[in-house]
């Protein structure tokens, strides 16, 4: 497939902080590409030079294979939805709609038939006269979204353009963006810092922390390999346990050893291993591979959610079966549900589930977990 | 509710009652009658009269075209102090924080002195021996003879009055986000573009103000014209003030110069809101 954006080792510091450090990015055509990552690390730093607003330190941005590093905003065949929606408070809803065309000089025929268009795709069908400053956020947003399409990018930048809507609305406009991308073959790169929408819209993710790139995959690649412990903390629940690769396929932790489908480590390399919680199979305790003590159950619909004290490492597991407080049960974990890997300045951030209770059910929430971390 | 507003407006209405409504009654009062206090149009008369067996014309001779050399010269000023004053004003509000506040301190300071020495100042520099002329000497150019013509009236009147542009002006363009801007180049607006459909339209506000605050002021004013313009030609405000304190006062006829004066300067402002709307709603944009 075509890249229709490259980027190559880009550097940006602000104040003498480093803000992007080395991030390198291929962006195909037609793609949707999610940056996903905590607040601060960088992703609307990202938008901006993609989009012209802030020249890299170092590095260079590819359109195609023409380098526009000194290409200015208004020459750049992307356009973007706003983090804070930047609307024209002296223009009302359907001119703030139609003002890329009116600057590209289109006939008043079209305009008219394009901003109607947009506006039935935000559902905002009967707003064209009000001022915007009259308009909820979530109104705004979409008058945003609106505003962008309607110059029919190429390629369409989205800071979290859902930010601000109700969970209803939410849904609703992540299918309406999907299809909207779909049909109209755009390439979209979209940042947000909510992970579930990043895997169910994305068909690539880039998840980001501290200026750099963790991991960039499929939504699926992400969460079932993640490739470091901030990946597989920020993507989901994970137990991220210390172990220690014997050799191919072949894993230790808890001293004993598991098999698994990871390989190429050195003997006896020091690694990090996440289990997903779902993927844990509780047995009879003799049948276990480990041994542990339930010391907490939460009800969520779907699942159980217990805590398991195994050695005073707390696991997460998901099961449907019900496990009382205080019994005992067996761990068995087949080898492709164990990812092992390499250590990183991650290693050993994120503990067990120790701090978890239902009260507390926050902290299991890993943004605020990472929030802490840093 | 409505009672306590109505409380802490008092102090406002009792101001405007003794200090705007009262004075405009007694110009009224003096406007319209005669030395007896009887009811007359005399006063207003005398503005067009003009004698033509002595040649005289309504354009030369009368009043009004002492009040039309008025509105002419604050019509220069305010041209003059609104393009010097926008791209100012939009530089000081681009500026970093500190900039500004440095900036708009700098732009209030002469505010600070007594007009009259400001204006003295100025006409230190403009004489036949001054600053000016000394740096205009130095390459070749001969002495100017700029004091005591219009020219030094406009550049006194200017001079005095630009803040009243600048501040109005960047107090609206110092709310206009960068984010809109950059909104704008997104969409594909080049320098140009942002200028005509983002960045004016929003200053409109301050450009009415400043032009009501610098041209009112301006047509109205008295000293600088003859302190800059000598005593070849007298500005409207000067003949007003001759009328009361002169040595053949009338105050019937001061009365009814500032009455007319006003009215038209109020004519005057209330055409320049008008073709701002007239031009805003089209297209949502502002033709030029
Ligand atoms: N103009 C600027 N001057 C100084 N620092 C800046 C500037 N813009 C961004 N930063 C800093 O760069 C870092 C990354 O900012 P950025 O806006 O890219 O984060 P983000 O990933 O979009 O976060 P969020 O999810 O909160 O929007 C932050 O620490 C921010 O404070
Ligand atoms: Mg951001």
């Amino acid at each position: 497939m075509k890249d229709v954006i490259t980027l190559k080792d880009i550097a940006v510091s602000f104040d003498g902080e480093t803000i992007l450090d080395g991030l390198d990015l291929s962006i195909h055509d037609g793609e949707f590409v999610t940056l996903l990552g905590p607040s601060g690390c960088g992703k609307t730093t990202t938008l901006r030079i993609i989009g012209g607003f802030i020249t890299p330190d170092r590095g260079d941005v590819f359109f195609g294979d023409q380098r526009v590093n000194n290409v200015p905003p208004h020459k750049r065949q992307v356009n973007t939805i706003f983090q804070r929606y930047a609307l024209f408070p002296h223009l009302n809803v359907y001119e703030n709609v139609a003002f890329g065309m009116r600057v590209q000089k289109k006939k008043k025929a079209e305009i008219a038939e394009t901003v109607e268009k947009m506006l039935a795709l935000v559902n905002l069908k009967g707003f064209e006269k009000r001022a915007v400053s009259t308009l909820s956020g979530g109104q705004q947003q979409r008058v945003a979204i609106a505003r962008a399409l309607a110059n029919n990018p190429k390629v369409l930048l989205l800071d979290e353009p859902l930010a601000a809507l109700d969970l209803k609305l939410r849904k609703d406009m992540q299918v309406e963006l999907k299809n909207i991308q779909k049909s109209l073959g755009i390439t979209f790169v979209y940042v947000t810092h909510d992970q579930e929408e990043a895997l169910s819209m994305s068909d690539t993710v880039v998840v980001m922390d501290g200026g750099r790139i963790q991991q960039i995959g499929t939504p699926t690649d992400i969460y079932n390999e993640p490739q470091n412990a901030f990946v597989a903390d920020f993507i989901g629940e994970s137990n991220i346990l210390d172990g220690v690769m014997r050799e191919d396929y072949k894993v230790e932790f808890f001293g004993k050893e598991f098999r698994c489908v990871d390989f190429g480590f050195e003997k006896d390399e020091p690694v990090d291993v996440v289990v997903r919680p779902e993927d844990i199979d509780i047995v009879e305790p003799e049948k276990g591979d480990l041994i542990g003590r339930v010391t907490n159950i939460t009800f969520k619909g779907v699942h159980y959610e217990i805590i398991v004290d195994v050695k005073g490492f707390k696991w997460m597991i998901q099961t449907t079966d019900f496990h009382a407080v205080d019994s005992v049960i067996g761990i068995m974990i087949d080898p492709q549900e164990i990812q092992v890997m390499k250590k990183s300045e991650y290693s050993g951030l994120y503990g067990d589930y120790s701090s978890f209770s239902e009260e507390f059910d926050g902290l299991a929430d890993p943004e605020a977990e990472n929030g802490a971390a840093q | 509710m409505k009672k306590k507003s109505g409380m802490l407006a008092a102090p406002f209405g009792i101001w405007m009652a003794l200090f705007t409504i009262v004075p405009i009654g007694i110009v009224l009062w003096f406007a319209f009658t005669d030395a007896n206090g009887q009811f007359t149009f005399d006063n207003v008369r005398e503005i067009f009269a003009f004698d033509p067996s002595k040649g005289e014309t309504l354009w030369n001779d009368s009043f009004v075209s002492t009040i039309l050399y008025s509105l002419w010269l604050g019509f220069l000023t305010t041209v003059i102090s609104l393009v010097i004053a926008y791209p100012l004003a939009f530089s000081i509000s681009r500026a970093t924080e500190r900039v500004q506040l440095t900036m708009v301190m700098l732009v209030m300071l002469p505010m600070w002195m007594n007009f009259l020495l400001r204006t003295q100042a100025i006409k230190s520099l403009l004489s036949e021996s001054g600053l000016l002329n000394q740096f205009l000497g130095l390459f070749g150019v001969g002495s100017l003879e700029i004091l005591n013509t219009d020219v030094a009236i406009v550049i006194g009147l200017v001079y005095d009055f630009l803040p009243f542009m600048i501040l109005p002006l960047y107090s609206v363009m110092v709310k206009i986000g960068k984010s809109e801007i950059e909104a704008a180049q997104d969409l594909g607006a080049n320098v140009f573009s942002v200028f005509r459909r983002v960045v004016l339209p929003l200053s409109v506000p301050g450009i009415l103000n400043g032009i009501t605050m610098v041209f009112v002021p301006s047509v109205s004013t008295f000293v600088i014209s003859t302190l800059l313009g000598g005593s070849k030609r007298m500005m409207i405000g000067d003949v007003i003030e001759s009328m009361f304190v002169g040595e053949a006062p009338n105050r019937g006829v001061g009365s009814a110069l500032a009455l007319v004066l006003m009215v038209l300067i109020l004519i005057c402002m209330a055409v320049t809101r008008l073709a701002d709307k007239s031009e805003s709603t089209e297209e949502g944009g502002f033709a030029l």
